[in-house]
């Protein structure tokens, strides 16, 4: 079993101990006590943290020395059994979404748009903005990253790489295409910083979906009605494993009249959207992320409370709804621009 | 026979009436596995007062009644064991009254569940009653004789004790009334009378035919919410629905045991449904079934599904396809269930022992129960789909039926609805004080017996 | 027998028998005669038992299967979506099973040997098909755009014939480019294929198709939604292959040629959905896209609307064989009743068949004097702009 990579010496010589300092769930006196919970957590020890943690990503990304304090977190609390969520919960769902040898070998070509597993969702790939996409999906090519939510990083240490090989042996290899845009941020984090970390080798090339629609709208520049809506972005935990590509989902807004007005929730301050909370048994915690998160949008009069993460619109949509904005995907509204 | 087809026709109307073989053939059987027994006649009255008739006229004939409302009981209790006239009553299908203040309805004996419910919806948006998970086609009335349950059974009991009163011919003729009605011009109660409802509940039909009764309705809540705990063994399932149902909250709650979907099987969920007036409200109660079984969900042996609410919807349909549905899941438009009322501390039990007989007899179940008060009873059930054109396939499910009718009674249970050869189990089960007082009960009513014969005879 | 394998699969729970809501019946013939044997849930058992030997051809089966009007109810409220497109299909080989018996009940013979001898139900001579053209200008079809094509009610009954005048006149006011052909039609067939005379059926489409190609015809404009129903899906397998649509559809587009007369006096109107261009064909906005932007109008929905319209009784032939008979709960009463409860004085329809059966239904159930049964391009035509 690979390690997870992670220096321990880089994190007990860090001066600002972000990764819990800017957590915005557990409540850290000092700098003194997020140290301490740090060596408790580096040494496996139980402790406060680990039984807290919202499992929202977010230190991923707070820590300036990209040494995957949450990737450890995890590691420790199935180390330590300390699940987030209820057994049978965490059992029913690890059927629900293992790889059930459904896959047939298919031709593809470029784009090769990777689904992950929300099948429901391929009408989603149409358009000029999708012209040609061949789609994957399915839980045999699943891309696992959700059991960092579940104390399960033996799960993902077993079944990424079997979904890499599905997705080589099935679709890429015999089209000779090396290229796979991801749908949704938890493939590209899985097939970028999570694979990194955990040692698994990636033989192709994944695209987020911001750099491929981002490209897309540079091709089709001349049918862009720019849509002059103010938007609020809910911003997904997985998009922590790829930080950067935020700045190119500025590119795509700008270039369709969208105006992602700052709000407190936006961006590094991303309030999670309840879903996973609510799995571990904390529905009024979610209750009052999901709130502070509508309140702030509508404080900012958007139009659309946008989503890349289809786990947060399915947990926020009907509320978003009903309190009158128009919940919708990236790509829906990147087609809405482009009058499709 | 003839003959009396024809006074049938000047009671009715020539189109209501059929001595056809179609019709004959038809009514002859339900869904279920109970081979057929083929009535002489159908009839479908219109009025109480042409009830009354048929039944003096049947009892001048010596020709048996069997009463018969959606025909959904699926354990063949409108069979015309000893012949005779199958009467259908979806024809006396008035709502007939509605009083929002004292909260109930009156309704004619054909009355559908998906009627009443669609009326409340269209003239009393407030109110609504007590759905079983029958299909919609199935009766009010009917549903209520055999001692249904439905949706809001945690909240109500049984549907028999949500009834408020009935008319009933009585089986030579006479039509009485039991309950607040028999006094009043309201039907609210059946309290502070002796009940004479009893006579007719749980007979199956063969002590009168009831022609309209009163049921309580319940409040319609703008907000709805459904929560789905689950556990890893049958064992921890008397705690959790004593702890559930102990703050009042939940309006039904079904525990449910599947094969399929495969990431369902070997699991046992509780599906709880509560409605609340504000949104406030409804994440208090949540709440509150939340934290009923807090110290459970603590040790991490149990929880509550996260289920997005786009995808509660289907869990909230009421009345549920689904339940239809299960008659296809061998292909074969067959399904019966034993639905057995027990103590809730013989759920695992009852799981242990429907999991031995599926196995044993290879067949496809689907078990599970629907919680009467607040967790005063359970109905347990075990179904089973057959597929009708497999005549071996029909007799397995059959025999696993009855197999699982003895071991509800060996288990202290006591099946609902009992096909034949189940009320013979229990009749020879029972009190020989209660048997004797039974059969006196129906020799008095119906001194030539004419009412669905063949049915709770010792 | 064809889709036997499905019969037994039939659960019989019931859904088939109501719209969305459970609120009323909504199977024509379980309506009119209450019997289980006449609700879908029936007929998918007693076939079962017919193709088993347990009960044998009969005018009672007869009965019971020729008064299904095919008007899909059935379809779509069934609860088993892995057979429920197959329920009318299963049906209508049912029906040709009884045919092949030869036991076939005496309406239902003399309507299938009126439409063999002369290529229409009512007996008449084909001759005779244009003969609701006097006193309309309309053209002999000449390679105009459209063919208009009347069908057996617009061509022979007098209420279809000033219905296919009406919309003949109004298609012209509208600037529609159509003819309509003098000889060569014949019966679409539709209701012949729903009755299970399959071959009969295809001897019909095939004389049809052969006269359409011969003219040049591309687009075909049906003033009834069976024939639209038959030519868009029934004729493409026999190698029949039309650009096909209802008139509504047309004026619904054609609407924006047309001037009104200012705002007169308000009528509630009510719009029955034929079942042939509603739940056969999933159009349920172009008559009420027309409705809407008529002056004078208010469109009231019954209870039972679109996908949950009451059939007006009169599909699968029963206009003429009446297999699903009268009665106080015949279809259409019920239809009149509730367009009358809806607090509409104007039924409106799109379908020379619903308005037949409606306006006899009217007249039956005493409401003649609260409620009109109005076909649309009347209601059209007298708001036009003069």
């Amino acid at each position: 079993m690979n390690a997870i990579a992670f220096d321990p010496d880089v994190c007990k010589s860090c001066p600002t101990v972000d990764c819990l300092m800017k957590c915005q769930y557990i409540a850290i006196a000092d700098v003194a006590e997020a140290r301490q919970e740090k060596q408790k957590i580096n040494a496996g020890q139980d402790c406060r943290v680990l039984h807290e943690c919202l499992t929202c990503y977010a230190c991923q990304e707070y820590c300036p020395n990209g040494n995957n304090p949450f990737f450890v977190l995890v590691e420790r609390q199935e180390e330590l059994g300390l699940l987030p969520a209820p057994r049978p919960i965490v059992a029913e769902q690890l059927k629900m979404m293992a790889p059930k040898g459904r896959i047939t070998k298919a031709p593809v070509a470029t784009p090769v748009v990777n689904m992950c597993a929300f099948p429901m969702l391929t009408g989603s790939i149409r358009g000029r903005l999708f012209e040609g996409a061949s789609v994957i999906t399915g839980t045999d090519i699943f891309c696992n990253v959700m059991w960092l939510h579940f104390a399960k990083n033996s799960v993902i240490r077993e079944r990424v790489p079997m979904a890499i090989d599905n997705i080589m042996s099935y679709y890429l290899k015999d089209s000779d295409v090396t290229d796979m845009v991801c749908f949704h941020d938890e493939c590209y984090g899985t097939y970028t910083t999570l694979a990194k970390a955990y040692g698994i080798d990636v033989p192709f090339h994944p695209i987020h979906l911001f750099d491929y629609i981002n490209q897309r709208l540079d091709d089709l520049a001349d049918a862009i009605k720019p849509l002059n809506q103010v938007i609020a972005y809910q911003r997904p935990c997985s998009n922590r494993l790829a930080p950067g590509t935020d700045a190119v989902l500025d590119e795509i807004f700008k270039k369709i009249g969208a105006e992602r007005v700052p709000r407190k929730y936006d961006r590094e301050n991303a309030l999670c959207c309840g879903g996973v909370p609510r799995a571990h048994q904390r529905d009024e915690f979610a209750d009052d992320l999901v709130e502070k998160n509508i309140a702030d949008m509508l404080d900012i009069k958007a139009t659309y409370c946008v989503f890349n993460c289809p786990f947060c619109m399915a947990t926020m949509a009907q509320e978003v709804a009903e309190r009158g904005l128009m919940p919708i995907l990236v790509s829906d509204l990147v087609m809405a621009a482009l009058g499709e | 026979m003839k003959d009396f087809v024809k006074k049938l026709e000047t009671i009715v109307g020539e189109a209501f009436v059929s001595a056809e073989a179609e019709e004959r053939y038809l009514y002859s059987m339900d869904q279920g596995t109970m081979p057929p027994a083929e009535p002489d006649a159908v009839v479908m009255p219109k009025t109480t007062d042409e009830v009354a008739q048929i039944v003096r006229l049947a009892n001048e004939f010596k020709v048996p009644l069997v009463p018969m409302g959606g025909g959904l009981v699926l354990s063949g209790l409108t069979r015309a064991l000893k012949g005779g006239v199958v009467v259908d009553m979806k024809r006396m299908d008035t709502v007939v009254e509605v009083n929002p203040a004292s909260r109930y309805a009156v309704v004619e004996a054909g009355v559908s569940q998906g009627g009443l419910k669609a009326y409340l919806a269209k003239h009393h948006p407030d109110l609504k009653h007590s759905m079983p998970d029958a299909p919609p086609a199935a009766t009010i009335a009917g549903n209520i004789c055999i001692h249904g349950s439905g949706h809001l059974s945690v909240l109500g009991g049984f549907h028999s004790d949500m009834l408020t009163g009935m008319e009933v011919v009585l089986p030579t003729g006479e039509v009485v009334r039991t309950g607040s009605c028999s006094v009043s011009p309201q039907w609210f109660a059946r309290a502070p009378l002796p009940d004479l409802s009893g006579l007719f509940l749980g007979w199956s039909g063969t002590t009168g035919i009831v022609t309209r009764l009163g049921i309580r309705l319940y409040p319609n809540y703008r907000y709805n919410d459904m929560l789905i705990y689950v556990c890893e063994t049958a064992e921890q399932m008397p705690e959790a629905i004593s702890l559930l149902t102990s703050v009042q909250v939940a309006e039904d709650m079904t525990p449910w045991m599947v094969p399929k979907p495969e990431w369902a099987k070997g699991f046992f969920h509780i599906n709880i449904a509560f409605g609340a007036h504000s949104k406030k409200e409804l994440i208090f109660k949540r709440n509150l079934i939340q934290e009923s079984v807090r110290r459970l969900t603590d040790t991490k042996r149990a929880g509550f599904l996260p289920i997005p609410p786009v995808q509660k919807g289907r869990f909230m349909q009421i009345p549920s396809p689904d339940l239809a549905r299960f008659a296809d899941a061998r292909k074969g438009g067959g399904f019966e269930y034993v639905g057995a009322m027990m103590a809730i501390e013989r759920f695992p039990e009852a799981y242990a022992r429907g999991m031995e007989i599926a196995e044993k007899f290879h067949v496809t179940y689907s078990l599970g129960a629907r919680i009467i008060g607040a967790g005063h009873a359970m109905m347990f059930f075990f179904a089973y789909a057959f597929n009708r054109a497999d005549t071996e396939d029909v007799q397995r499910a059959a025999d696993a039926l009855e197999e699982t009718n003895r071991a509800c009674l060996a288990m202290g249970g006591i099946p609902w609805k009992a096909e034949l050869p189940a009320q013979k189990e229990i009749l020879q089960q029972m009190d020989a004080g209660t048997v004797g007082l039974m059969d006196r009960l129906r020799n008095t009513l119906d001194p030539n017996r004419i009412m669905n014969p063949g049915n709770w005879e010792a | 027998m064809e889709y036997q394998e499905i019969l037994h699969r039939c659960f019989r729970c019931g859904y088939c028998k109501f719209p969305s809501n459970y609120a009323d019946i909504n199977c024509p013939a379980y309506l009119s005669f209450r019997f289980e044997t006449f609700a879908p849930g029936g007929r998918m058992w007693l076939l079962s038992a017919l193709m088993n030997g347990k009960i044998g051809v009969s005018q009672r089966l007869g009965q019971i299967m020729f008064s299904c009007t095919g008007c899909g109810n059935c379809v779509e409220h069934c609860a088993m979506p892995d057979f429920r497109d197959q329920l009318l299909l299963a049906f209508t080989a049912g029906r040709d099973v009884i045919l092949e018996t030869g036991m076939v009940p005496g309406p239902v013979r003399d309507y299938l040997t009126k439409v063999q001898n002369s290529g229409n139900p009512y007996g008449k001579s084909g001759s005779k098909r244009a003969d609701w053209r006097p006193g309309t200008d309309v053209a002999a079809y000449n390679g105009q755009e459209y063919l208009f094509f009347a069908g057996d009610v617009g061509s022979y009954d007098p209420r279809g014939q000033e219905i296919a005048r009406s919309v003949a006149g109004l298609l012209k006011k509208a600037g529609v480019d159509f003819g309509v052909l003098a000889d060569g039609e014949c019966s679409d067939g539709n209701d012949v294929a729903m009755i299970g005379e399959q071959a009969l059926f295809e001897e019909l489409a095939e004389k049809n198709i052969k006269t359409f190609t011969d003219r040049g015809v591309k687009k075909i404009v049906t003033l009834s939604p069976h024939a639209f129903h038959a030519f868009k899906n029934l004729y493409p397998s026999l190698g029949g292959e039309f650009q096909v649509f209802h008139y509504t559809q047309l004026l619904a587009f054609f609407l924006g040629a047309l001037s009104f007369q200012p705002d007169a006096e308000t009528t509630r109107v009510t719009f029955h959905d034929p079942c042939f261009l509603g739940r056969h064909n999933l159009d349920y906005q172009s008559c009420r896209t027309v409705l809407s932007v008529l002056p004078g109008i208010e469109l009231v929905e019954m209870d039972r609307n679109r996908k949950n319209a009451m059939c007006c009784g009169g599909g699968s032939g029963n206009l003429f064989t009446d297999m699903i008979s009268g009665g106080d709960d015949s279809p259409a009463r019920s239809r009149c009743r509730e367009a009358h409860a809806a607090g509409a004085t104007v039924m409106a329809v799109a379908c020379p068949i619903c308005a037949v059966m409606l306006e006899d239904a009217v007249k039956t159930e005493g409401l003649s004097d609260k409620l009109q049964v109005r076909e649309i391009s009347e209601l059209v035509a007298e708001r036009l702009a003069s």
